[in-house]
Parts: C-alpha cells; structure tokens; sequence
C-alpha cells in the first residue's frame, strides 16, 4: 500500500505508536524495579542485566530459532544476576547503590563478550499483532501493530497493582520494604525477601532486553541500549512506586520521545532536535511540580537507603 | 482468629542472661508471670527491660536461661515460635508497618495468609472481631495517619487478633495521653480479670503500677533487685529498689525573673501551613524573657510540633518574625551557634541525631568543627571528640556500652540523656524543649527538670512545649495554652488553675 498523506494527524499518530513501541522496554524494567524497591532494595544495575538480557534473548534466539524461548533465557539471566546482587547485599555494611553500579558494568562488559559472534546471524523477530485493521492508511495500521510483549507488560502492571494489595506476596514485600523491624518482628527475614524481590526484578529488566534485541530496534550490537534502564530506575520515583503508574509514565516517556522524529517526517526542519530531548524535560517538569519541600516523597518505602 | 474462648497462659523466664559483646545487660534474671495475673517490670534506664522481655520473645537470643510455659520448658528461639505459645509483645517503638492499611496490618500478620486476599471475606471477619473490642479503630486509613493513641490501641487488638494470650507491653503509655493511657490500660485490665490474659508491662509511672499492676519485679543494671505484691508496697519502696541509694535531684530555688530582664525570643504574626497542608498555624505574639521559663500546653496534634519546628528551622514560616536577643532568626547553624540558642526536640533519636552514627559523634555535633579557642578547626580530632563525649557521659550518666557504639543501641531514656548533654553543656541563651520526659525513669525525670530549671536560674530563657501537666505547673513561670494551631489562653503561674487549662486545652472556653 501507498503511504496516504495524511498532513499533520501524523503527529499525534506517531506519539501514540512511539508510545506504544518504544515504551515496553521501559515498562519491564520499571516494573521489575518497583517490585524490588518496594522491598526496600535499590537495584541500579538493571542497565546492564538489560543489556546482558538483550545480548541472551538474541543468541538463543539465533541459536534455537524461538524468539520465546530466547524471552525465557533472558529472564532466567536477569533473575540470577538479581539473586547475584541480593546475595551480596545481604553482607552488613554493603551498599546496595554501589554493587548496582558495579552491576551494571558487569553486566554490559560480560553481555558485549559472549555477544560477539552474535552480532552477524540474524534471530527471528518476536511476533507482533496488528490492531490496525480497521483502517486502510498504512500510518494507522503501522501505529497500532502491538508486540505481544507490551500487551504483556500492560497487564502485568495492572497483575502488579493487584497484587500488592491482595496477595500474600505482595504485602509481605510492602511489609519488608516499609520497615525491617516490623518484619522481623513478624518473623519474616528481610533479607530473603529482598534477595527474591531482586531475582524478579532482575528477570523483568532482562525481558525489557530481550524486547531491544528481539523487536525493536531488533538486533544485537553493543549500542542496543540507550540508557533505558537507568531512565527506568527514575520512573519508578516518578511513579511513586505505583505499578500503574509506572506503565503510564513509560507510556508518556515513550510518547514524548517519538516527537522529535515525527515532526522531523512532517516538514519541521528547524530546531526539532530540541524535541529529542522531550521526555527528560517533560520528566523533570512533572518531577518539580509534583514534588515540595515541605513533606517527604509520598510512598517512598521507609527502607530505601536514598530515603532513609 | 478471635481471641474468644481462650485462656490465659503463665510464663516463667529462668536464670535470663544477656551479654552484648563484653557487655552485660541481663544477668541470672528469674521472673514469674502466673496465668491471669498483670505483672510490672520496674527499673532505671538501661536496666535491661527490654532486654529481658526482647529474650522472653526470642527477639535476642539470650547468652542463657531458660522459658517455661505454663510450667513446660519452652524453647523459644524466634518471635514465630513465641508466637506459636501464643505469647506476643507490644514493642517500645511502633512496629506497625506505617504504609499499611490498618486492615492489611492485621491479615499480613496472621500465621496463616491466604496466597490470595479475599478482603471481601477478611473485611466481614475483621468487623465481627472489632465487635468484640471496647473500642472502634479506623482500619481503612494507612497507620501512619492514625494518631499515638490509635496506633497503640491497634498494637494491641492485633495482638489479641492473632490470639495471644499472653502480652508483654513495652512502655505502653509512653507516647499517650493520660486519659488514653487509662483507657487503653483498663481495657487490658479487663481482659486479665476476664482470664482471657496475662500481661507483663514495663513502665516508669508509678500512678498506673498502683492502679493496674497485681504484681512487680524490679531490674537494676541488669540484676533483679526485688519483687512482691503491689498492695504490699508503696511507691518509696519500690523507687528504692529501683535506684538503690541514689539521691534524687531536686529543684533548685526558683530565683524571681528580674522585672527588666531582657526578651530573649520574639515570635510576631508567624504563620505556616500545618502537617496536613490544610490548617495553618498562626502565632500572634509571643515573648520570652532571660530568666524564665514559658510552658505551652496543648492537646498532642494541635500545632505544638509544627511550632516547634517552625523555631527549629524545619518548617519555613509563610509570614511573620522570628528575632532572637532582637536579631533577626533563620535558625541556621551559624545563628543558633552565635546566639547560643539549644534545642531538645520530642523523639531524639528521630530528630535531633545520626542514629547509626556512634555514641561520641552524636554527642559532639555542635562543636566538632570548632578548635578549643571556639574558631573553625581545620581538621576534626577524634581523639578530642572522643575526651569531649567521655566527660559529657560521665556527666550526665549516660549508660552506654562504649563511646563507637551506634547511638541508636542506647535505651530510649539514655539517648534522651546524651542529648541532653549535647544541649546544655556551653552557654545557653534560648532554649527550646518538647516533651524532654517522654520514656525516662522518675530519677532521670527530677534530674532533667532540675537541669533545665537550673539553665533558667542561669539566665537563660527557656520554651517548653509539654503534654504533661504536672511538668509545666511545677517548671513554668507562665503558662499558655495552644488549640487548634494558635496560644488562645495566657495565665501567670500563680493563677494557674488545672481545671481552666484543661477547659482552654479541649476548646471550649
Ligand atoms: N543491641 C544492643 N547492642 C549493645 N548494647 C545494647 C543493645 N541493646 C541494649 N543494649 C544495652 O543494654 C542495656 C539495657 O538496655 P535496655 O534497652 O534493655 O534498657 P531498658 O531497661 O529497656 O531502658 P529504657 O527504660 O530506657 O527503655 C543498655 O545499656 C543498652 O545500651
Ligand atoms: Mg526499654
């Protein structure tokens, strides 16, 4: 089908498939994230278990030509290197920023080792549903064709949100995460649940990974990350901690970021790269209007170390 | 889940000892707790209360000693398996999860959750059990909004929610009212009457020993220095057992405030928003002179907090001027250190230190960063801080187990004594105070009063923010009453009247 013109509605057109597109990515990571900073954990190495996730989902993607069961391998390195961080959090006077950090490095340096014969073969792509059918503009149905995956982290956001208020799981993580004494005292061990919370959040940030290398952009090299799960890591503040929330600031990060480009493709020829930065302004924006100095971050789990 | 239908347990703690490293907090202590009966546990601070019961709980594992439940041994190595004798405690400091619902509170709780919450279900159960309380409690707010009272009160009924049947209380009225205290602890007093409980409760005040309390043991540096009957005893004899032959302080004379004694703290037209963000407090005028001591009563709640730390430079005022000795007061490090102006605010640990910094470095944050001539000191000496905190502890006899310890190991009532100590050493002009008495023993209580009275006769002026009554009668020199956000009523110590105060104190005048 030939493109139609379709004038300026390819804006707003473009933000909603930008939002959908580049969001998932952001979505895992967040997600996985506010499990394990809900329980009072910070986990600032989802960057590289992203990236290490990526470099995985894509080589057993190659090597046993199931996108699936790449997602799968992703997960399963992302929760061990979760566990790998839990465990050595768990040391007394460790700081779990710092092993976050060092993570991330680990992670990207190990990902770009074992990904070199990677980057050549081609793996296939994970499957993606069109809900644009309705229309016949080629825009329309190109926007609207979901990957199953963001239909995944949508409801699992909303899994989440449930979840924390009616499951035994979740309450013990916001048990855990609120106050270490109240744990113990109802003989819970923090540490245990910490460490499983971060093999989970671990396993989501590498299914953000595998999405990179799988979908989109939809290969392996080493710049397949942009910072998105640092970025991440910032949402879930953003998002006060709230699953929902996180899947709709992924979704407004995703939105924001798709308008530099679309008003690139419309004719804008002056200044849209200032759009490219989009998203970190409209971040900060919400960020300073929501926030005062007057009361303390709302939601914040009382045993987070940037809190405490 | 209910606590219906089932009986009290007795408890005996055998030869209980407690060493923290080279330390010894508990020492061979034996207390027998028999089925039904309310039994007080006595002693200074640092004592080791909290360490008796905490191994009890098997919160600490105690070096030795051994429990016996309705005279079985019991092996009780965690709180789950103190749990499973039906034995739960009430800590000293809250352990109710602040995010959490008070709802959620009480389900997470349980031995037994679902995997999955049916909070329909839960819900109908939970109002059926509050049924049988004497009280209703808003389950549906998140903890940290409830007020002391409420959250004490909930500590409580989830115990008896997951079916204890033998309850320590860790200084269950520390942080409530005396009318909530009697309240909470006659309900209590019920259910041990009832055989429903037993209950083993730590306190400092003599009134609710004498009105509750069937029997007594007394703790002094970790060893049992007496026990026996209630009815048997009088306050003297138990205050001896407790502190041994200590002499007691006692109030200095109160010399007359010089009728040209210059104001000290000026408070004119402030005015901030509250916690909430939706009341504002506002205080009109407000005037402390060199010499005398000002008390402000008030319902705990009523913008007490929020003014203190409206002068502590916590909370920005929107309007209005503050001036200390006339000079303009932003409360910045700088102009407290160079109008001599010392604060104590209400919990210590949370407000006023580092609490996993140690004991000396607490102890020397005003003065760390100065040489001994009082001029910026280029580099920090531990060694000096370390000399400067050893004599401030011997001093004020602060208990700790060493100066590098965390200051947040210290009982309640000593890291009360450390900031004291940090407060009141060096000249003091303007001192501002909040509840100093929250938690200590009566000896530490004559003493802190006979400090602060002490920095008064020395001519500094003082404002004291109390809920306790008796304190401000017997400390102030004038007395005004904060409701609702503002100083509605003003009397001289003389005309101080408990009945007028207390009319001004609940609003209606
Ligand atoms: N975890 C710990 N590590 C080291 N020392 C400790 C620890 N817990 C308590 N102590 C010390 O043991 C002593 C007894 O403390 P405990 O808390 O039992 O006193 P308490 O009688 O409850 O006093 P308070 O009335 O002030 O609450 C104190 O000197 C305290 O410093
Ligand atoms: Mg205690």
């Amino acid at each position: 089908m030939e493109p139609v013109d379709i004038g300026l509605w390819g804006v707003p057109l473009a933000i909603l498939g930008g939002a959908i597109r580049v969001s998932t990515p952001f979505i895992f990571v967040s997600l996985g994230e506010t499990i394990t900073e809900r329980s009072g954990r910070i986990n600032l190495g989802l960057e590289g278990i992203l990236v290490f996730g990526a470099m995985a989902a894509y080589a057993i993607a190659v090597m046993t030509g199931s996108p699936w069961l790449g997602v799968l391998g992703a997960a399963g390195t992302g929760a061990v290197f979760g566990l790998f961080h839990g465990w050595i959090c768990k040391f007394p006077k460790v700081n779990d920023i710092a092993i976050g950090i060092a993570l991330m490095l680990f992670g990207s340096g190990l990902a770009f080792f074992f990904g070199k014969p990677f980057i050549q073969p081609s793996a296939p792509d994970l499957p993606a549903i069109s809900l644009g059918w309705w229309s016949d503009i080629p825009q329309v149905q190109a926007a609207l064709s979901v990957n199953v995956l963001f239909l995944i982290g949508a409801a699992l956001a909303f899994a989440l949100w449930w979840a924390f208020r009616h499951t035994r799981a979740g309450l013990i993580v916001r048990v855990v995460g609120d106050s270490s004494d109240a744990a113990r005292a109802m003989g819970l061990n923090p540490d245990t649940v910490r460490l499983l919370a971060t093999a989970v959040g671990g396993a989501f940030a590498a299914v953000g990974g595998a999405y990179l290398s799988l979908y989109y952009p939809g290969s392996w090299n080493e710049g397949i990350s942009s910072g998105q799960g640092l970025m991440a890591v910032a949402l879930v503040i953003f998002a006060r901690w709230n699953p929902l929330g996180c899947f709709a600031a992924a979704l407004l990060f995703g939105g924001a970021g798709a308008l530099g480009p679309a008003l690139q493709s419309v004719g804008v020829t002056q200044g849209y790269y200032l759009f490219y930065a989009a998203p970190y302004i409209l971040t900060l924006a919400i960020m300073v209007a929501t926030s005062s100095p007057g009361r303390s971050l709302a939601g914040a789990p009382g045993e987070l170390s940037i809190t405490k | 889940m209910s606590g219906q239908g089932l009986s009290a347990v007795g408890v005996e703690a055998v030869g209980m000892t407690m060493r923290f490293g080279g330390f010894t907090a508990l020492e061979d202590v034996t207390v027998r707790v028999p089925a039904g009966s309310f039994h007080a546990l006595l002693g200074e601070n640092g004592a080791g209360k909290s360490t008796l019961v905490k191994c009890m709980m098997g919160f600490y594992r105690p070096t030795s000693g051994q429990m016996l439940v309705e005279d079985r041994e019991a092996t009780i190595d965690s709180p789950r398996d103190a749990a499973s004798f039906g034995l739960g405690m009430v800590y000293q400091h809250f352990t109710l999860v602040p995010s959490l619902t008070g709802a959620e509170n009480l389900v997470i709780s349980r031995e037994k959750v679902p995997a999955v919450i049916d909070w329909r279900r839960e819900r109908k159960d939970l109002a059926t059990f509050m049924e049988t309380m004497p009280f209703r409690l808003p389950l549906d707010v998140p903890v940290r909004e409830l007020a002391a009272g409420e959250k004490q009160k909930l500590e409580i009924v989830k115990q008896l929610y997951l079916g204890r049947r033998f309850l320590v209380l860790d200084e269950p009225t520390s942080v409530l009212t005396p009318g909530e205290a009697e309240e909470v602890l006659g309900i209590v007093r019920g259910m041990t009457e009832a055989a429903r409980l037993t209950v083993l409760m730590i306190s400092h005040k003599f009134p609710e020993i004498t009105a509750f309390a069937d029997d007594f043991t007394v703790l002094r540096k970790g060893r049992l220095t007496g026990s026996g009957k209630v009815a048997d005893h009088d306050r003297k004899a138990m205050a001896a057992m407790m502190i041994g032959d200590q002499p007691i302080a006692t109030l200095d004379q109160r010399k007359p405030v010089a009728p040209d004694a210059a104001p000290v703290l000026e408070v004119k037209g402030v005015k901030a928003p509250d916690r909430s963000g939706l009341k504002s407090i506002e205080i009109a005028d407000l005037t402390i002179r060199s010499g005398e001591i000002v008390g402000i009563a008030g319902i705990s709640g009523n913008g007490q907090k929020e003014f203190f730390e409206i002068l502590a430079g916590q909370r920005p005022p929107e309007t209005g001027a503050i001036a200390v000795k006339s000079k303009a007061y932003g409360a910045s490090r700088r102009e407290s250190r160079a109008l001599n102006v010392r604060y104590i605010p209400e919990e210590p640990l949370r407000n006023a230190c580092a609490p996993r910094m140690t004991v000396a470095e607490n102890m020397a944050f005003r003065t760390f960063d100065l040489d001994s001539e009082g001029r910026p000191a280029r580099w920090i000496s531990a060694g000096a801080i370390r000399r400067f905190a050893a004599d401030l502890v011997a001093r004020f006899k602060v208990k700790t187990a060493s100066l590098a310890s965390p200051i947040q190991s210290l009982s309640g009532g000593n890291v009360q004594r450390a900031v004291l100590a940090r407060e009141l050493t060096g000249r003091v002009d303007l001192l501002i105070v909040a509840n100093p008495c929250f938690g200590l023993d009566f000896s530490a209580v004559a003493e802190i009063r006979a400090r602060i009275m002490k920095a008064r006769n020395e001519g500094a002026a003082v404002l004291l923010i109390s809920e306790d009554l008796d304190e401000l009668l017997e400390l102030s020199d004038r007395i005004l009453v904060m409701s609702d956000g503002a100083l509605v009523y003003e009397t001289p110590i003389a005309t101080a009247s408990v009945q007028t105060i207390g009319e001004h104190m609940a609003g209606h005048h």
